[in-house]
């Protein structure tokens, strides 16, 4: 388990990079007040998601636009094929916390 | 309509396949394609593929679950010649005659060159993945001394990659400033700047005369009588529409395949899309190509509705958008910079070669510039609105 930072830092809209403790990167984000944690790297080439936009539950590649899920990691237009693995990221006292076993996929 | 050619058989194709499909249209659709591969990408051809850190598997714009789903039959390996839009037939070069009720023209671009070049070993220039496959063979032979022609986004990227494998890389530009005409004066020499960053020559405002070497290049000899020893040329001069084959169909051609805001050309039954199309846009309040992966992505959803409603169906556009990767650094520009927009930075600073600059013109916001900056860059594209026609045409 990781403590990303207190759910203030995070603000509904915005999103935060994890390269700490975890094997690969994750993006979390606020998503109009449910959080969510996804691998930060973009499937399709190599983009950081965490600064993708953000609009419902969906995030845009910032570089060619492919939209995922983030509920799910599933994209939902070309040109990413591959889905995103998902993680358990949860508010407890005020605290994001993303629960990731490291080297294992999660 | 029972029947679609869809003539090209790359990006702008296999979209305009995929929307069709989308659309609900359930007949027959044949792709024609000069090369034989099936739709690859091209930007890594000149970026991961050209050093070798992705393989030609890697760069597929589709996989086979996708095609079965599509149902296109696939002439690959095969050039179109002839289209006559009476007889609604296509010719092949293999003399073989294709009847279909109606046309997609999506064949792109090719590369321009330089006299002297054909026959010459060592000399390329970068279109296809055949073409990127010799060219990082000859980069890897080890002969160390490369020239690019040409300081525009592709040359660039390649010179950036040629350096990353240790290579001793010269470019050369006609222009005084690189990217001018993209990017304005300011940002083009803040951009070409990253050649210098790392320490590759870059010669600006000199032409090239012709190249020197029997079987294989030597040197390239400037306009100003300099001679640029040389192991290896690459050719980054810019891209001609692919429009020959259209000759005697009586379609309108004119730098590209003339086409109205839905992309239908002066032939009913016949549409354009990606680089070989030339279509007004609201955003740049120009009549142009737009040779970007984003158009090519894009646009064919436009042609497709048009083909498919058999009228005109001009679709809200996104601003004209591409990005770059060279020597680190993420370039990415949307909208369209004309000559006098004066770019204002925003945020970050020039030096660190991280920032965001929005170009104004008579008070609108007409195109946004990012280097390391994606996450406002793409908060910023969202803001730009088309430029109202009187406003882009006071512009020179
Ligand atoms: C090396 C490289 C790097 C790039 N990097 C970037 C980038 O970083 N960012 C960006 O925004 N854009 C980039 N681009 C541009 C982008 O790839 C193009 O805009 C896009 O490929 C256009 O797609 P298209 O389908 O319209 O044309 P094309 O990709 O040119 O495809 C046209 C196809 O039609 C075929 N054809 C032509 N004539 C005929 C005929 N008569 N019969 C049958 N087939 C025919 C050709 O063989 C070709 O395969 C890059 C391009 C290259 C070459
Ligand atoms: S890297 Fe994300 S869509 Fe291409």
């Amino acid at each position: 388990m990781i403590t990303v930072c207190r759910i203030e830092d995070l603000p509904p809209g915005e999103a935060l990079r994890v390269t700490e403790g975890v094997p690969a990167p994750i993006a979390v984000f606020n998503a109009d007040g449910t959080v969510y944690a996804v691998d930060d790297t973009c499937t399709h080439q190599d983009a950081s998601l965490a600064d993708g936009w953000l609009e419902g539950c969906y995030v845009e590649c910032p570089l060619h636009a492919a939209a995922f899920d983030l509920r799910d990691g599933r994209p939902t237009c070309p040109p990413a094929k591959v889905p995103l693995r998902t993680h358990r990221v949860t508010v407890e006292d005020g605290r994001v916390v993303l629960h990731v076993t490291v080297g294992e996929p999660a | 309509m029972k029947s679609i050619a869809v003539v090209g058989a790359s990006l702008a194709a296999l979209s305009t396949v995929r929307a069709l499909r989308a659309e609900g249209y359930d007949g027959a659709i044949t792709v024609i394609g000069e090369e034989r591969h099936h739709p690859y990408d091209r930007p890594p051809l000149s970026k991961a593929f050209l050093k070798g850190d992705l393989d030609a598997d890697a760069l597929a714009l589709a996989d086979p679950d996708e095609y079965a789903d599509l149902r296109v039959r696939w002439l690959l390996g095969e050039r179109a010649v002839r289209l006559d839009p009476a007889a609604r037939t296509i010719t092949l070069r293999s003399g073989r005659e294709l009847r279909a009720d109606a046309a997609v023209v999506a064949t792109g671009a090719s590369p321009r060159t330089i006299a002297g070049a054909q026959g010459l070993a060592g000399v390329h220039t970068l279109r296809t993945l055949d073409d990127a496959v010799a060219l990082r063979a000859d980069l890897r032979d080890g002969l160390p001394r490369v020239v690019v022609i040409g300081a525009g986004f592709i040359g660039a990227e390649v010179a950036s990659t040629a350096h990353a494998l240790g290579l001793s890389v010269t470019v050369v530009e006609a222009a005084e400033v690189p990217l001018e005409r993209v990017l304005g004066r300011e940002m083009g020499l803040v951009c070409s700047s990253l050649h210098t960053d790392h320490g590759v020559r870059l010669l600006c405002g000199t032409g090239v005369a012709g190249l020197t070497g029997e079987g294989r290049v030597t040197g390239v000899r400037l306009a100003d009588g300099r001679l640029l020893p040389a192991d290896l040329v690459v050719v980054g001069v810019g891209v001609r529409p692919a429009t020959a084959w259209l000759a005697g169909s009586g379609l309108t051609v004119d730098d590209g395949l003339v086409c109205d805001a839905g992309c239908a050309t002066n032939i009913p039954g016949v549409v354009a899309a990606g680089d070989v199309a030339r279509c007004p846009n609201p955003f740049t309040g120009r009549h142009q190509r737009i040779e970007h992966w984003s158009n090519a992505t894009e646009q064919p959803r436009t042609a497709a509705r048009t083909l498919l409603s058999g009228r005109s169906a001009p679709t809200p556009v996104q601003p004209p958008y591409f990005w770059s990767d060279q020597y680190q650094a993420r370039i990415q520009l949307a909208g369209h910079v004309a000559p006098g927009d004066r770019p204002q930075l925003v945020a970050g600073d020039l030096e660190s070669r991280s920032f965001v600059a929005v170009y104004r013109r008579n008070g609108h916001d007409v195109a946004v510039l990012a280097v390391n900056q994606p996450k406002l860059f793409s908060r910023l594209r969202r803001t730009l609105t088309p430029v109202p026609s009187a406003v882009a045409r006071a512009a020179p």
